[in-house]
């Protein structure tokens, strides 16, 4: 076991854990943050995607050992009063349907957005492409990066 | 047309699942108590909740004078309404829909309502299964009722408040009006008054002219999207008590098979592990199997520690079992029409074949696949005495209570049931299995414990959507008419296993059962079908429209065959079967056992309505459109579960056998009223993609008897870029009983593009998973 002190959504958060504890179970069951989601455990599906100084990185395949002083971000830091233009267009669109991978596909989307503020369909295929959606929700998490990039153009929070 | 930037209602309040009345007075809520008034829950509700009288004792004095929650509503002085969702939240949107016609007849603002998901009780809510697309169907008149005695008893208070007739109040946006007098009370300042007052007969309602609605069949957002999209919203997966051990589960990788012994001394002894131990188990494929726990102070030690572990299996008879083998008798069997058990047989179907013009032969066949569930099985259980405390991701509480009553001991009143959000049910979360073995650890264990399955468990472990093989002949006569069928189905069962167990005999797993009564039997003069099952030891449950994906994939694609060797178009060669039909519809026979059955909740297959989808699809999709090589159209339509859906699926397949999806037209037939647009939209959206992936890519292979694929590298599932460019959805509301959407969207999807792909590249592919046809043309 070892001491790690983390940059969590802004906050100094200090664990104590095996070097090689993925970063997704840090969060879960020592943090308490359970946004981020366990789907698979082999960086497949995408549902434990969090920001790793701002670009995306799978909490299952990031042993704790590495994250050092990189910020972390999970879909509870993203906008403290869920007002990102993802989280906005998400609810506007009612693009969950059983909701579990949502976060990892609006942490995803977030990062795309901020490289690229206008996506084409194509851009936003080639992003998510990582991120399994077991309900198959794809039109929807597609329209509603679209709708994001608008309420993001139209001066919505970011 | 559906189209996705309608902005449907956006709402955040939400209330934690499982969560009591919070910091609310309970005194202060308006009381429809389900025994003191059981004129309010009719029907199921009532019938349920005089019979737990009997087994929970009647109330006491105190609990019938105090303000306890209803069933379903709760309005408090303030005027803050709620309504409890009783039905298990797995994406289906059920916990939005229910509630909505709750408020609709209550005539509340929809902003105004929290919800809350009941806990699971069956005295007071009835049945809290979410399957077989019923919850719609069971509950669309009983929710009315509720939110319409809610309102009549809240009128009468005003009524009597205020010295005027009934008749002269009306009601708007949680208030009672007086328009004579221009008065007017919000439903708060009448609560104290209506909890004095008898509950109406239900003979006594007035219900809401459907189009005064201003909820039912607007666009709803689900109840909980605010949490979910924050991370808030707390699946199964995420509970945490206190004292909690991180549980997991080792199993027979063989189905069936036991422990002998386990290197349980060297686990104890790695970092953050507590415990180990066998779970002995049970004989029961789908209840709890042996297995060897380990219990850690996290998640991620749990599993470490299991890496580390060596158990010796006794495998039992089915350790040789192979998919190769099974598929190679399955054609050794299905490619004679004889042997079978009679599904259903009319007229002279040999003499027919020999005398038709035209005979049409194929074998489809679709292999084992598995619901994964995104969120990966998972319970919380603290077993004290004979005592269990439950937090699981259930879409049918009863099986997993069931379970932990007959395997453990405990009793059912014992049994203190959370009913969390489920990531994804699919049929999956009807089995208890996982919800036993977490309550069998902590029975053991002695603590509160949280076991979490892996990918890997989840693909090895499932209840499948069971394997099988078609093979058809079809006879034409001269004109091109369809005079006879002649159909082999080889399936898998296992001896008295299955759902609830059964009598020790081979059935079908459930998916596997046929129904000798689905389109087209009526309108083939000469139709047999019949039934080989090969034993198995794999553990099968219902899969998203159990047997109808399947069976939807077989018959409509065959239809298509046959369609193009009478050269006519596939459209007209559909409705031509429709009209050849007897009149009215022959009504339908029973299934086989272990069937699903085209009706999946009651109710015959009706022409009309199928010809209506099946129009109206090709209506709005332009079909006859003529596409270059490369593009073309498919249609096909089935009846599932009370709803009839037809698709147009317009595809184009690149020179090298690329597959791209343009286009899916849906017409879909559930009856007079959408509850949730947004939400039935979503769940043909999600069927047509589910559909597609399910028939591109997925399959599990057995061998050595037991799964072989291990995670999503070895197990693909379809993602964005594979899905459809557009969907275009449109209701036919035909004059019949709403009816649910789950399940009956995703059949006809898988055929539609299989027969578009035919049109666009003359190849007929006839087994899933077509990733493995090549698709290249020309």
């Amino acid at each position: 076991m070892s001491q790690y002190t983390l940059n969590v959504n802004g906050q100094s958060r200090t664990v104590d854990v095996a070097p090689e504890t993925p970063l997704l179970w840090v969060l879960r069951d020592h943090l308490d943050l359970v946004g981020t989601k366990f789907g698979c455990g082999i960086g497949m599906c995408g549902a434990c995607t969090v920001h790793l100084n701002g670009t995306p990185a799978r909490g299952c395949q990031t042993p704790i050992s590495t994250v050092g002083t990189q910020r972390v971000t999970t879909i509870e830091g993203l906008s403290a009063t869920a007002t990102h233009p993802l989280q906005k267009a998400w609810m506007e669109l009612d693009v969950p349907q059983c909701g579990y991978c949502q976060a990892g596909q609006i942490m995803t989307a977030a990062a795309l957005l901020r490289e690229k503020p206008k996506p084409t369909d194509t851009d936003i295929d080639n992003a998510m492409v990582g991120n399994l959606c077991r309900c198959a929700t794809y039109t929807r998490i597609r329209a509603g990066i679209h709708r994001a990039a608008e309420l993001g153009a139209n001066g919505g929070a970011r | 047309m559906s189209t996705l930037n309608q902005k449907p209602d956006v709402r955040g309040q939400t209330s934690e699942a499982g969560a009591p009345a919070g910091g609310l007075d309970r005194r202060s809520f308006l009381k429809f108590s389900t025994l003191a008034g059981g004129g309010l829950l009719l029907g199921f509700y009532a019938k349920d909740a005089f019979a737990a009288d009997a087994a929970v004792g009647q109330p006491t004095a105190a609990t019938m004078g105090d303000f306890a929650p209803n069933a379903f509503i709760r309005i408090a002085p303030s005027g803050a309404v709620t309504i409890i969702a009783h039905k298990p939240e797995m994406g289906q949107g059920i916990r939005t829909a229910l509630p909505m016609i709750v408020a609709e007849e209550l005539d509340v603002d929809w902003a105004a309502v929290t919800i809350e998901a009941g806990m699971f009780d069956t005295p007071k809510y009835g049945s809290q299964s979410a399957g077989g697309s019923t919850a719609t169907p069971q509950n669309y008149d009983p929710m009315r009722r509720m939110g319409a005695t809610a309102r009549a008893m809240l009128v009468e208070a005003a009524a009597q408040t205020w010295g005027v007739p009934v008749s002269e109040c009306t009601t708007a946006a949680g208030s009672v009006l007086h328009a004579a007098s221009g008065r007017k009370a919000g439903y708060g300042t009448l609560v104290a008054k209506a909890a004095t007052l008898p509950v109406p007969a239900a003979n006594t309602l007035v219900l809401k002219d459907p189009k005064d609605f201003k909820i039912v069949g607007q666009r709803i957002s689900g109840y909980q999207n605010a949490d979910v999209v924050t991370g808030k919203a707390i699946f199964g997966v995420d509970q945490k008590i206190p004292g909690m051990l991180y549980a997991v589960f080792e199993k027979c990788p063989v189905f069936g098979g036991k422990v002998v012994s386990a290197n349980l001394d060297k686990i104890k002894t790695l970092a953050g592990v507590k415990q180990a131990f066998v779970i002995d188990g049970t004989a029961n494929l789908t209840g709890l199997m042996p297995g060897v726990a380990i219990l850690a102070d996290s998640t991620w030690a749990a599993f470490s520690a299991r890496k580390q572990l060596e158990v010796k299996w006794d495998e039992g008879p089915r350790a040789t079992d192979s998919t190769a083998a099974f598929d190679k008798r399955a054609v050794e069997i299905g490619s004679k029409m004889e042997g079978g058990t009679t599904v259903r047989t009319v007229g002279d179907t040999a003499a027919a074949l020999a005398g038709a013009a035209k005979v049409v032969e194929a074998a489809y066949s679709y292999p084992f696949i598995s619901h994964t569930n995104l969120e990966p099985q998972n319970t919380t259980a603290y077993v004290q005495g004979d005592r269990v405390e439950v937090w699981s991701p259930t879409q049918n509480p009863q099986a997993g209570a069931g379970l932990i009553t007959s395997a453990l001991g405990i009793p059912a009143a014992n049994i203190k049931l959370h009913i969390t959000r489920s990531g994804g049910g699919f049929g999956r979360r009807l089995s208890g299995d996982y919800m036993v073995e977490a309550a069998a650890i902590s029975q053991k264990a002695g603590v509160p414990v949280k076991l979490t399955w892996s990918r890997e468990d989840d693909l090895q472990h499932d209840h499948f959507r069971p394997g099988g093989h078609h093979f058809i002949k079809g006879g034409l006569d001269a004109s091109g008419k369809l005079i006879a069928w002649a159909h082999h189905n080889v399936t898998y069962g296992t001896m008295g296993a299955g759902r609830g167990g059964g009598a020790p005999t081979l059935s079908p797993g459930s998916g596997g059962g046929l129904d000798g009564n689905q389109f087209p039997a009526n309108a083939v003069p000469n139709f047999q079908v019949m039934q080989t099952i090969m034993e198995c030891s794999i553990p099968m449950g219902p899969w998203r429209a159990p047997g109808n994906c399947a069976f939807a994939f077989v018959t409509q694609g065959f239809v298509d065959e046959l369609a193009v060797a009478a050269g006519k178009d596939p459209v007209q060669f559909r409705l031509d079967l429709l009209d050849a039909y007897p009149a009215p519809a022959a009504p339908a026979a029973a299934p086989a056992a272990g069937g699903r059955g085209g009706g999946g909740g009651g109710g015959g297959f009706n022409v009309a309505r199928a010809r209506g989808v099946l129009q109206l699809a090709a209506e709005k999709a332009g079909w006859g459109k003529k596409f270059p090589k490369g593009q073309g159209a498919g249609i096909a339509f089935h009846f599932s579960h009370m709803g009839y859906v037809a698709y147009v699926a317009e595809v184009t397949v690149s020179r090298t056998g690329v597959l791209k999806v343009d286009r899916v037209v849906a017409a879909a037939d559930v009856g007079r009223q959408i509850v949730n647009l947004s939400g039935a939209d979503n769940q043909i959206e999600g069927s047509i993609i589910d559909g597609l992936g399910t028939a591109m890519y997925q399959e599990l292979v057995l061998d050595k008897g037991r799964m072989v694929k291990g995670n999503f590298a070895e197990y693909p599932m379809i993602r964005m870029p594979q899905a459809p460019a557009k969907i275009e959805i449109h209701y036919l509301k035909s004059d019949n009983n709403p009816t649910g959407l789950g399940e009956p969207a995703i059949p006809p999807i898988a055929p539609a593009i299989g027969n578009a792909i035919f049109a666009a590249t003359g190849k007929r592919l006839r087994a899933f998973p077509w990733s493995k046809t090549d698709l290249s043309w020309t």
